[in-house]
């Protein structure tokens, strides 16, 4: 069952993702406003925009435009950025690995300090340590990672500036990497220095986006955590005597956490969504700051390429949490 | 009477009810202040907030040694902070209302007739919502902002395009529910069309949901605002918006952090008060939660 599942799934993402190339299509063309009008120099005549609209196959209807540029996204080739002059998907592909980087390590901050959070307010349910996790959940499931960005500007970037708040690297040294993936690197040849620097960049992005995450999942696994411990595996666990530190850890834990997980997927999506903005405080040089700035040049190719590479990487993201799911819950798995 | 106005007013009254939640309290200050702050801005504001005195530029707040005449300094430009924040407001409370309700009638009429029509007006609808599901949201209103040309018109379309799938997923998720309720069955037996039953019998019980769900989505209004601001997609720097100043506040953050802190601390002052005012409102309207 599980293969035809799959296989239906994944089906259903091809759909989706031509309505997003269909919508992101019409939408940048049919809406007044001229992407030919952003990039033309003061003084331009006529002829000059009638020979760029041919140049980029504006002028052709709107239908042949789509199923030309259809076929080319189709066989790999997501057309020249106007602005950069460059190929689109080379350039995605060589933004796209420090936008994963950061992703990642936001992801990991989310569950480790959610996990830590909701496992404290557990194991104290009732005390204090419990109303300061309820409290901090509270607090960082209402700011939007836009805010804590700029929060963390201020406080660790400026106020005490403990910690660089622009780019991915000092830019008074040169390293050289081999590959775009500088942290997987860097940690693979085992340069720490280098790591370091990297991380200082990194963990202030990261954690403004690892925040509303970090609560959603403290705030779930609480949930569940204290479901567990009224159910009679946990009685019997306290009957033989064990701590209770270890029939959190050993016991409820495993049982509580699929929900977690389920959700901790639906959640990564709006993670990698918020990297655009995140990126754009930090001038982190991601994708996600790429697309603003393909949007405020108008960069036609540009924009559909980035918009249809976070399209294509939510619909994984969400096929993902969806087998992962099937196969963590037996009851969904032999239905 | 829909059944929770009855439910709330056999246990002592609605009023009271939210007289105790310190959230919906909380909440309540914010936005009462916010609108008040919004309506008597050119009151309350001690300066133009247009104006411009280069010799006055970038001054430090009263409480760090500044100007006495400019109680929270002045930017780049000499203009006064403290009357750009409040003008600001103004902005922050337009598109909160206007942008929610818009947003909420859409998705909610939506999400009403994917419910209750189910097949193929159920499917389309779906369908749509999975693929607006499939672009980051941030992306495509700065996306649509620029498309539509800057301006406060274009920053209420584009969180109204962007947002009206959260008011229909759970709209379309409570009619499938409230559907198979007696009270439906009853409304079909005695021949009252679809439509009446849809907005006069099934849409007054949503009504706490939708409450809910409007009051967060201000919050995110004034968000998306901010963050269009940011980007530089909203308004010219004409208009003082919170989110323009925290941009302008970005250039000055090392010399003078207040010009960005004291936005920024206001978007959460507010965003927080909305909040606070969904979750209170959900513990005193929903009788799931208030168990």
């Amino acid at each position: 069952m599980s293969g035809s599942y799959f296989l239906r799934r994944l089906l259903l993402a091809v759909p989706t993702l031509f309505g997003v190339a269909v919508i992101v299509f019409v939408l940048l063309r049919v809406v007044p406003g001229d992407p030919i009008a952003m990039m033309i120099p003061p003084g331009a005549g006529a002829d000059d925009i009638e020979n760029l609209r041919r140049v980029y196959g504006l002028d052709q209807p709107m239908l042949v435009q789509f199923t030309r540029w259809l076929s080319d996204v189709a066989r790999g080739d997501f057309g020249v950025s106007i602005n950069l002059r460059q190929d689109v998907g080379r350039l995605v592909l060589s933004r796209l690995p420090a936008s994963l980087e950061l992703a990642v390590v936001a992801t990991a901050l989310a569950v480790l300090s959610g996990g830590l959070l909701a496992i404290a307010g557990v194991y104290w349910r009732g005390r204090w340590p419990e109303a300061v996790v309820d409290g901090l959940t509270g607090l960082t499931l209402a700011i939007p990672d836009f805010l804590w960005g700029l929060v963390f500007i201020l406080v660790l970037g400026v106020l005490l500036p403990v910690l660089p708040i622009s780019g991915r690297l000092d830019p008074r040294q040169a390293i050289a990497f081999s590959s775009q993936f500088y942290l997987a690197e860097s940690l693979l040849r085992g340069e720490f220095r280098v790591l370091g620097m990297l991380f200082t960049h990194l963990v202030l992005p990261a954690a403004a986006l690892a925040l509303p995450l970090m609560a959603v999942i403290a705030r779930m696994l609480k949930t569940s955590l204290s479901e567990a411990m009224t159910q009679d595996y946990v009685l019997v666990a306290r009957v033989k005597g064990f701590t209770r530190g270890r029939i959190i850890l050993r016991e409820a834990l495993r049982n509580a956490m699929i929900p977690t997980v389920t959700l901790t997927g639906v959640q990564f999506t709006f993670l990698v969504g918020g990297t655009v903005l995140v990126e754009r405080i930090f001038s982190y040089p991601g994708i996600g700051n790429m697309a603003i700035g393909a949007v405020i040049s108008r960069d036609l190719p540009l924009i559909q390429g980035l918009i249809l590479t976070f399209a294509a990487l939510f619909i994984a993201i969400n096929l993902l949490v969806d087998l992962t799911t099937v196969m963590l819950n037996p009851r969904v798995r032999h239905g | 009477m829909a059944e929770w106005v009855r439910r709330s007013a056999s246990r002592g009254g609605l009023w009271r009810a939210l007289a105790g939640n310190g959230r919906v309290v909380f909440g309540g200050i914010v936005a009462l202040v916010l609108v008040v702050v919004a309506v008597a801005a050119p009151v309350l504001a001690p300066h133009d907030p247009l104006r411009q005195d280069l010799l006055d530029s970038l001054l430090p707040p009263l409480w760090a040694g500044g100007d006495p005449r400019y109680l929270l300094g002045t930017d780049g430009l000499g203009r006064d902070i403290f009357s750009r924040l409040i003008f600001g407001a103004r902005i922050a409370l337009t598109v909160a209302v206007i942008a929610a309700s818009l947003a909420a009638l859409l998705g909610t009429l939506l999400g009403l007739m994917a419910g209750y029509f189910g097949r193929w007006v159920d499917t389309i609808i779906s369908r749509l919502v999975d693929i607006w599901m499939a672009f980051p949201p941030v992306l495509l209103s700065i996306v649509l902002v620029a498309v539509i040309g800057a301006g406060l018109q274009a920053v209420i379309i584009a969180i109204v395009i962007v947002d009206w799938t959260r008011f229909c997923r759970v709209v379309r998720a409570e009619v499938l529910v409230q559907r198979e309720q007696d009270y439906v069955t009853s409304a079909v037996t005695i021949g009252l069309s679809r439509w009446r039953i849809l907005l006069g019998e099934i849409l007054p019980n949503l009504v706490p949901v939708l409450l809910v769900l409007l009051t967060l989505e201000m919050g995110i209004a004034v968000i998306v605002e901010a963050i269009l601001s940011f980007v530089g997609l909203s308004l010219s720097s004409d208009f003082p918006t919170w989110g323009g100043l925290i941009q302008e506040g970005r250039q000055y953050v090392y010399q003078s952090w207040w010009i960005m802190g004291l936005p920024v601390a206001c978007i959460i002052v507010v965003v927080l008060g909305f909040n606070a005012l969904g979750d209170g409102l959900r513990m005193v309207l929903d009788p799931v939660m208030r168990r």
